[in-house]
């Protein structure tokens, strides 16, 4: 019925096309859009310029070098990446998408601490990311656990940090499955955990997945809460562990800033460049996978 | 034998799970408590050396200088890093309401389903970018861009960063609103144009009011994101805390200022270590109430429809 009502309503708003105005106004929120399209433009074109030139085998093999930074490199920080980021998955992924299930098809919403774990998630999604590091420092790497500043201190701030932000993406795919496979299945006298794992998880994969990747992406490019938790020691030796000195891309970016020199602005530029390339990659990815596999039931 | 229907086996294996699961979605209550524990116990000590008026209303601080150890010798007066934050805020704000409104309402009214596809992962990317990248921007491209055009004196400013900030929340703030638009009912819509209004008007007279509470709540989280970042402001403001309101000036935020000092050397039980969990603390309220707020939000334009 709806679509009949729209079918009759769009012809009459297009006989008013002709409006001057109207046409300025959809002009106006064009150039919004493309303002911001623009500058995303105007940025990209500024790190392929700058980080070009530096863009080269040094970059992944070398360390950093305070005294000849034309040849030097990022690599300990590309090795305290990646070992950061695994123990960040390894942390965040299965502590985020088990609090989704139990949102989502266990608990009760009317529940008071079902409503009081709900507003919390949404409000911790929303906290600076820098309240983050200050946690980390007075639990773990300081205070009752301290490790000290090692890789898993970092790992542990960030995988907290987007631990809410994987909750919700989780739950908005899990919401996406429709009720009637659940109650079928329950009908037919499979458990609540049966159902989950056999039926609704396995249709959310494509959601979850791509809301994991969004998250570790958005984690791979954070610095502010791994500055408070010991990543800015100048380091030239490759982390080995969980429990190694470290640090990682977005805060070695962060180090070279103070540094005058050209070269090392240019080194600074390239690094840039590997992190966006990398970003991008796992942008088109999740894209690719939302497109891909998401079912519309 | 028939079927038992009432005979059921007692399911130990479902009781854990949900255990489990429900351990990991109490966990992150946890973290909350973390935080506030982690922030406001430092506080005692904190308190028992500043006076807690002259912290919240006093225009100097100095706390990065002068003898370590020593309370005395420095001022603790954190105006001049919330002024700064405020600034900052304000700018990004200047450049992201009206850029992402108007994102918000081509997307959620003109734009065809196609273009909705290619446009919204395209401005996903814009918050995809790393702070520090945006900093580095804002740094070495932007600044230098806006020098002459408005007379900055040194490299240092709040503008450059403010600017390039806005641009960052853009995406929040146009997908929170295009949201709250695209819930609004096209029963709404169809009348509006029933009664002869043109697409313009039904977008600001009808759709806009009506996804109101929504759009207040994406400036909102704007503001609560504009406030916590740290990155850029801590490469391009340029650690000066100064009372200042003029966007040429160098200055330094309440984030900035934790960067700076937990990237020196900040001994522990000193009082700039101490006053970093302060400064962490204020922050830490103030981006709390706009949460709130902004969930209360969204809550109300859930409700509506």
């Amino acid at each position: 019925m709806a679509t009949a009502t729209v079918a009759v309503a769009r012809p009459l708003a297009g006989g008013r096309r002709s409006d001057l105005r109207s046409i300025m106004f959809a002009g106006v929120l064009w150039a919004c859009l493309a303002a911001a399209c623009i500058f995303l433009f105007f940025v990209l074109a500024v790190i392929v310029q700058k980080g070009v030139e530096r863009f080269d085998v040094n970059l992944v093999t070398r360390p950093p070098s305070t005294i000849r930074p034309q040849t030097a490199g990022v690599e300990p920080a590309i090795y305290g990446t990646l070992w950061v980021i695994g123990m960040t998955a390894l942390i965040a992924l299965p502590l985020g998408i088990g609090a989704a299930i139990y949102l989502e098809e266990y608990a009760n919403p009317r529940r008071w601490y079902n409503r009081l774990i709900e507003l919390n998630v949404q409000n911790l999604a929303a906290v600076p990311a820098i309240i983050y590091g200050i946690l980390t420092l007075a639990f773990v790497v300081r205070g009752p656990i301290s490790i000290g500043a090692v890789a898993l201190a970092g790992a542990i701030a960030l995988a907290l940090l987007i631990l809410p932000v994987i909750i919700i993406t989780t739950r908005e795919a899990l919401r996406a499955v429709p009720a009637e496979i659940r109650s079928g299945s329950l009908a037919l006298g499979a458990t609540r955990w049966q159902t989950t794992w056999k039926l609704v998880l396995p249709s959310a994969v494509p959601g979850i997945a791509t809301g994991s990747i969004l998250a570790l992406s958005r984690a791979i490019g954070e610095a502010a809460p791994l500055i408070l938790v010991g990543a800015t020691t100048f380091i030239t030796f490759l982390p080995d562990g969980p429990m190694s000195r470290y640090t990682v891309l977005p805060v070695q970016i962060y180090n070279l800033v103070p540094q005058d020199r050209d070269a090392f602005r240019d080194l600074a530029y390239a690094a840039i460049l590997l992190l966006i390339v990398i970003l991008l990659a796992m942008n088109a990815l999740a894209i690719w996978l939302r497109n891909r596999y998401q079912r519309r039931w | 034998m028939g079927i038992q229907l009432k005979a059921r086996r007692r399911r130990v294996g479902e009781r854990v799970i949900e255990a489990v699961l429900a351990g990991a979605a109490g966990l992150s209550v946890l973290v909350t408590v973390g935080i506030v524990v982690s922030l406001f116990a430092p506080l005692g000590t904190f308190f028992a050396h500043v006076n807690p008026f002259e912290f919240l209303f006093g225009t100097e601080w100095t706390a990065a200088f002068g003898n370590k150890a020593s309370w005395d010798d420095k001022k603790w007066g954190v105006l001049p890093l919330v002024a700064a934050t405020f600034m900052t805020t304000l700018i990004a704000l200047a450049v992201a309401v009206p850029l992402g409104l108007g994102t918000a309402m081509f997307l959620s009214e003109y734009a065809s389903q196609r273009a909705r596809k290619v446009l919204k992962p395209l401005l996903e990317v814009l918050a995809g970018v790393p702070t520090v990248v945006y900093g580095f921007i804002a740094l070495t491209a932007v600044t230098p861009l806006l020098k002459p055009l408005f007379g900055i004196p040194e490299l240092y400013n709040m503008l450059a960063p403010g600017i390039v900030m806005g641009f960052m929340i853009v995406p929040t703030v146009a997908s929170l609103s295009e949201d709250a638009m695209s819930a609004v009912p096209s029963a709404l819509r169809q009348g509006s144009y029933a009664l002869g209004a043109n697409r313009m008007k039904t977008t600001l007279r009808v759709v806009f009011p009506a996804a109101l509470s929504g759009i207040m709540a994406a400036i909102v989280l704007g503001i609560s994101r504009a406030i916590g970042e740290t990155m850029i402001m801590a490469v391009a403001v340029g650690n000066l805390a100064q009372l200042t309101f003029d966007p040429r000036q160098p200055a330094q935020t309440m984030t900035a200022f934790i960067a700076q000092i937990a990237s020196g050397d900040a001994p522990v039980g000193s009082p700039v270590y101490y006053s970093l969990f302060a400064v962490g603390a204020l922050l830490f309220v103030i981006t709390l109430v706009m949460n709130l707020v902004s969930i209360q939000l969204v809550r109300k334009f859930r409700q509506a429809y």
